[in-house]
């Protein structure tokens, strides 16, 4: 079983580290003193050289999204956390909020620190009301120390944090869609450029990260990024915690480094499928990417390798199908998952996803023909790329790749299906044909 | 000012802009009304934003926890997604119809459950999730669903 090397769930288990006294007992809020010392760019180079790389699922450098924000703007900057972790398969922000708030307070003042922030926001998802309860107390223990509000550790800085709960919408984790949300608007997503870091909230200047990559932040402070960046391989350094769920003995969130072998992961950690069965097939970075297969176990776990296989990180949350599952329902609740989410601004999403829901129902009630298979493919390509944010590829993608890969399969139940509904309707017509002899009586 | 604006007057305070004020202020006005919102809540958040009723029912109605019709007093909710999906979270939710003679989406005749499929719920790790009045219940089994409901039952004040 592969070493743990937790960062961001570093004594998560055997302290209560919702207690500000527990978590700085830990060396909790120890690196604010030492980030004071540094110049904000210094906090900024620091951070691009560890190659820490946003944990929401795009991987973008942390620190040169940072230096994005202009230095000399006349609109307030803004800092938002996007808590908003919908991503089916996905659940390890709900635990890092829940075991290691203050934690996440820290990473935020360094960054409100590092970009010139006085404003910040925690957007996160209504149905995290626990955790927002938990962030809440959080915060006012740490307003109580002077950690946060005006003058920050006898400093000039100023910051204001703002806990701000969602109310069930998918789309308002695509960043520019929770900026509208956070608006008081609907959550739809905007045109990019301008992007965020120049044009967010309120047509401020807006840093937005994902809480996970603010949790490391205060571990680069303190130990250097070369350290950071020693562990993981390549551009995919540190630790990554990955939500692995589906089929698998121990299902739960385990904080590895990255770069260990997805094999480690699903069998090492997580117990691999149940007894006697094997895996069909897995989601490497929630449900919207696009399905990989056994052969692909032994790749190791990076960004890199996940996008050279053809599929990609993401939110790094592992959802693993064993081959006692069938594809078409599969496919078919993953695309009325995506119907139900897309805000219906863009034609392709809007439309694709309800045509990909209705195919997907004609194969499996039987009516579907193998060209409806065709059709459905086609559908797919015709989302990807055509959309002003990425909800619509994040269905065809993973449906495209599941017919892609087990074709044989989707025209197996095709075939079944048909077969099944002729039989129904011939008994149907069978029982008729009975009855209305009956009723005639004998001739 | 009626107590309802000044509490989304403290809550608008910490925003830039007072219409971000709006989800908070959809909420509180929905625990004010039985869980749902009737046309006069809309009235309510409209006031005390100085926004129209149309706008703020335009915006609730873009999110799921945001109720437009009556609710039951409870609301529970099972996750059908994927995650949950593969470990058996339709046996889950058909236990609840079953148990509570309603489908996904209806309230118990007496008004006391309020029975809702719903998307991830991100507790994924522990299937399958079901929240009641969004507290989460993990790891919950078809088998379970008898005992949770009489827990429920028995909860109400007037049972």
């Amino acid at each position: 079983m592969p070493e743990l090397q937790p960062i961001v769930l570093a004594s998560a288990d055997d302290h209560d580290l919702t207690k500000l006294e527990q978590f700085r007992a830990v060396g909790g809020y120890a690196q604010l003193e030492r980030a004071r010392q540094l110049e904000p760019q210094a906090i900024i180079d620091e951070l691009n050289a560890s190659s820490l790389r946003g944990r929401g699922g795009a991987f973008f450098a942390m620190g040169r999204k940072a230096s994005f924000i202009p230095k000399d703007s006349d609109k307030p900057v803004y800092l938002c956390v996007n808590a908003d972790e919908s991503e089916p398969g996905t659940f390890k922000d709900r635990e890092l909020m829940q075991k290691n708030p203050h934690l996440l307070i820290e990473g935020m003042i360094i960054a409100a620190w590092a970009a010139g922030i006085n404003r910040s926001f925690i957007y996160i998802r209504g149905e995290y009301q626990h955790q927002a309860d938990i962030l809440e107390a959080a915060l006012a223990e740490a307003r109580g120390e002077g950690y946060i509000g005006e003058r920050i550790l006898g400093s000039e800085h100023t910051l204001d944090m703002v806990v701000h709960r969602g109310a069930g919408a998918y789309i308002c984790g695509e960043e520019t869609a929770l900026l509208d949300s956070l608006e008081g608007k609907r959550g739809n997503p905007r045109l990019k450029p301008p992007f965020p870091a120049l044009q967010g909230l309120y047509k401020g200047p807006t840093l937005i990260n994902n809480v996970e990559t603010l949790c490391n932040a205060p571990a680069i402070i303190e130990n250097g990024a070369d350290w950071f960046a020693a562990m993981g391989e390549g551009n995919s350094t540190g630790t990554k915690v990955v939500s692995v769920s589906g089929n698998v003995q121990r299902p739960g969130n385990y904080e590895i480094e990255l770069g260990i072998p997805a094999r480690e992961i699903i069998y090492g950690l997580a117990g691999g499928p149940p007894e006697g069965h094997k895996i069909k097939c897995w989601f490497p970075g929630g449900s919207s990417a696009p399905v990989l297969l056994e052969e692909h176990l032994d790749l190791p776990y990076t960004f890199e390798a996940m996008a050279e296989a053809g599929s990609m990180l993401g939110s790094g949350a592992i959802i693993v199908v064993d081959d006692s599952q069938p594809l078409v329902p599969l496919a078919l609740r993953l695309a009325e998952f995506y119907r139900h989410e897309s805000c219906g601004k863009c034609v392709p999403c809007r439309e694709g996803t309800n045509w990909t829901v209705k195919s997907l129902e004609r194969i499996d009630n039987g009516d579907a023909t193998p060209m409806d298979l065709e059709i459905m493919a086609q559908v797919q390509q015709n989302i990807i790329g055509n959309c002003l944010c990425v909800l619509g590829d994040s269905m065809a993608m993973p449906v495209g790749s599941m017919i892609e890969h087990f074709r044989d399969e989707f025209e197996q139940h095709i075939e079944q299906a048909r077969a099944a509904r002729d039989r129904e309707e011939i008994a149907v017509r069978a029982g008729a044909e009975l009855a209305s002899v009956a009723e005639a009586g004998p001739a | 000012m009626s107590e309802f604006a000044e509490a989304v007057r403290k809550i608008a305070a910490q925003y830039p802009d007072t219409r971000s004020a709006i989800m908070p202020a959809i909420r509180l006005a929905q625990e004010q009304h039985a869980g749902w919102l009737p046309p006069d809540a809309f009235e309510q958040v409209g006031d005390a934003l100085g926004l129209t009723p149309a706008y703020c029912e335009a915006v609730a109605s873009f999110y799921d926890m945001y109720h437009l019709q009556p609710v039951g007093r409870q609301l529970v909710e099972v996750c059908t997604n994927i995650c949950c999906g593969l470990e058996g979270a339709q046996g889950v939710l058909e236990a609840f119809e079953q148990e509570l003679g309603v489908r996904a989406g209806e309230t118990t005749e007496d008004g006391a459950i309020t029975l809702r499929a719903v998307e991830c719920l991100g507790g994924c790790g522990w299937p399958t999730i079901v929240a009641v009045d969004n507290r989460y219940r993990q790891n919950v089994r078809a088998e379970d669903v008898t005992g949770i409901i009489g827990e429920l039952r028995g909860a109400e004040p007037h049972a």
